[in-house]
């Protein structure tokens, strides 16, 4: 067994790259929500918010495969492939990590589905897109719950800091709901 | 073959994003549906008329294949 695969390094990485996957898919999330109220500003155009709804995303997915192929390849903890990607299946933290895989499984749902978009037209398209509000907040309470550093004050300071961006987001888009506003362009 | 833009008016809810990715092309009514130019799309603006109508939110602007003449 190499110290590689034992030693601390490989579950450093996998705390720091579930922490970047946290605040892409926050970031995805506030302007996913910010792109369907129609934020506009004239700094930011529509396809700006959509172009980095859309890049955050993909960068997301590619942290949280760092995030599982690290947990997976770590020994210490044996956590193998199928318990990553199928939810409940794991015996180590069953509930915590199960979350982890449902929100995983909804992200590649959900950009598997973007990037065949054209293909699947608009309405099924934007049905499975509502995934994303379990999404987010299933991979939220996933790091609430589970990780060396779940419970410290930094991780909960983050946590807050996540939510609230989401929530100001959605703030945003529901005051643009409002028929007053609707309106006014 | 030429290219053509055409907007699905009944799919069409005037986010706008078309005329911002292809102004040369695409202007917005005052209501924010977009006025596409006549005729067809020129060559070198082909891929950025691929790329509008793929970002559009509800896939409202199509790009029609039409025999030269």
């Amino acid at each position: 067994m190499s110290s590689f695969s034992h030693g601390p390094f490989l579950w450093y990485a996998t705390r720091a790259a579930g922490l970047v996957t946290l605040v892409l898919l926050t970031a995805s999330m506030a302007l996913g929500i910010l792109n369907a109220g129609r934020f506009r500003t004239r700094r930011w155009p529509r396809f700006l918010v959509q172009g980095l709804h859309r890049n955050l995303s993909l960068l997301a997915l590619a942290f949280l495969a760092l995030h599982i192929g690290t947990t997976v390849i770590d020994t210490y903890v044996s956590i193998g492939l199928p318990d990553a990607l199928i939810p409940f299946l794991s015996p180590y933290k069953r509930f915590w990590l199960g979350l982890g895989a449902l929100a995983s499984d909804l992200m590649i749902v959900l950009a598997v589905t973007s990037v065949t978009r054209l293909h699947l037209g608009h309405r099924a398209w934007r049905l499975i897109h509502w995934a994303g509000y379990l999404c987010w907040p299933v991979a939220v309470m996933h790091g609430l719950g589970t990780g060396t550093d779940h419970g410290r004050a930094w991780m909960v300071g983050l946590t807050l800091g996540c939510v609230a961006a989401v929530a100001g987001a959605a703030a945003y888009r529901a005051a643009r709901l409002l028929p007053a506003r609707r309106l006014a362009r | 073959m030429s290219q053509r833009l055409r907007v699905n008016p009944i799919m069409c809810a005037g986010h706008g994003m078309c005329a911002e990715l292809l102004p040369e092309l695409i202007t917005l009514d005052p209501w924010g549906y977009p006025i596409i130019a006549r005729g067809p799309v020129p060559d070198e603006l082909t891929p950025m008329a691929s790329r509008a109508a793929a970002a559009c939110p509800t896939l409202a602007l199509l790009i029609v294949e039409e025999e030269g003449r």
